[in-house]
């Protein structure tokens, strides 16, 4: 019980903290990585919460493919940038 | 010095709203009606036996009618908003990556079906398996096995609108029976299955669709 305790406070902790650090890190592919992060704990937070269906949505669609979409818009903004400074 | 003690008024008036919030949360009474008995003790008549899917497609099924034809017009959305479309080829990535990927793609199908199958007795259901398809299209998009959609023909418009028509054809069936998606028991489980199957295919074009159509243009 105890054990279990433990871990929900610091998968708390772990989430304010990636929570934190996407919205105040000034790098936008690090703060990507984070918001990926964020989403496979709060997967584990839901997991915890025992609602395993809205665990699954979230690793599937929070995580991975808003992650996904965030990325591919960063390498399309750092091309067109590129192309920019070629120009 | 004056930004400082601007600081310290803000962090402290998030401080207070944070222990306001926290507070008003402690203090929630039990919820006004306890619907648990009731969901459980009718899950016999719902067709299916898991409790979530029961709520999401026949006690409440209107709801997620909506939600569908909220990702639909989120997608038509895209579509209208769209520039010129001038698809390159994409990229080729690592031949290592893109074999892994061909690997990876019939895999993700069977747990998108897997997903369906399970969602009548087992956490699952449309939206997950319709986020696996998803996710296994953007694999094979980010590989550069697929390349980005353009403005969709016929057949990619039945496929992503198909869901939906389908939910809404049976939803309109049933009105004639009697309520709107108020199912039969008898057939119940055959109907919420067929429904579901119908949205997984959609679900996985629209959410697909989020990702190729708005990646036509940029690479």
């Amino acid at each position: 019980m105890t054990l279990g305790l433990a871990f929900d406070l610091l998968l708390a902790c772990a989430l304010l903290w990636s929570a934190w650090r996407t919205l105040s890190t000034p790098r936008l592919d690090r703060a990507i990585i984070l918001f990926i992060a964020f989403g496979l704990l709060m997967t584990i937070a839901w997991i915890r919460l025992s609602a395993p269906d809205i665990a699954l949505a979230e690793a599937a669609i929070g995580a991975g493919l808003t992650g996904a979409l965030l990325l591919d818009a960063y390498g399309a903004l750092r091309q067109r940038k590129r192309r920019r400074k070629a120009s | 010095m004056k930004a400082l003690a601007k600081t310290f008024v803000v962090v402290w008036l998030a401080l207070v709203f944070v222990a306001a919030a926290i507070g008003a949360m402690l203090e929630l009474g039990p919820a006004a009606l306890d619907l648990r008995a009731p969901v459980t003790d009718h899950l016999t008549d719902t067709g299916v036996s898991h409790p979530v899917t029961a709520v999401l497609l026949n006690y409440r099924g209107y709801d997620t009618l909506l939600e569908i034809a909220v990702l639909l017009l989120a997608l038509l959305g895209i579509l209208a908003a769209g520039g010129a479309a001038g698809s390159a080829a994409p990229k080729a990535a690592h031949p290592m990556l893109q074999a892994s990927a061909r690997l990876a793609a019939p895999l993700m199908i069977l747990v998108a079906v897997y997903l369906l199958w399970a969602g009548a007795f087992l956490p699952g259901g449309a939206f997950q398996a319709g986020a696996v398809l998803a996710a296994a299209a953007v694999l094979l998009h980010l590989v550069g096995l697929t390349r980005g959609w353009d403005s969709p023909r016929l057949r990619l418009r039945l496929g992503l609108a198909g869901g939906f028509a389908l939910f809404l054809a049976v939803a309109a069936a049933l009105l004639t029976q009697g309520a709107l998606l108020g199912f039969p028991p008898a057939w119940a489980g055959e109907l919420i299955m067929l429904i579901e199957a119908g949205l997984t295919v959609s679900l996985g074009l629209i959410l697909a669709g989020f990702f190729l159509f708005l990646s036509r243009d940029l690479r």
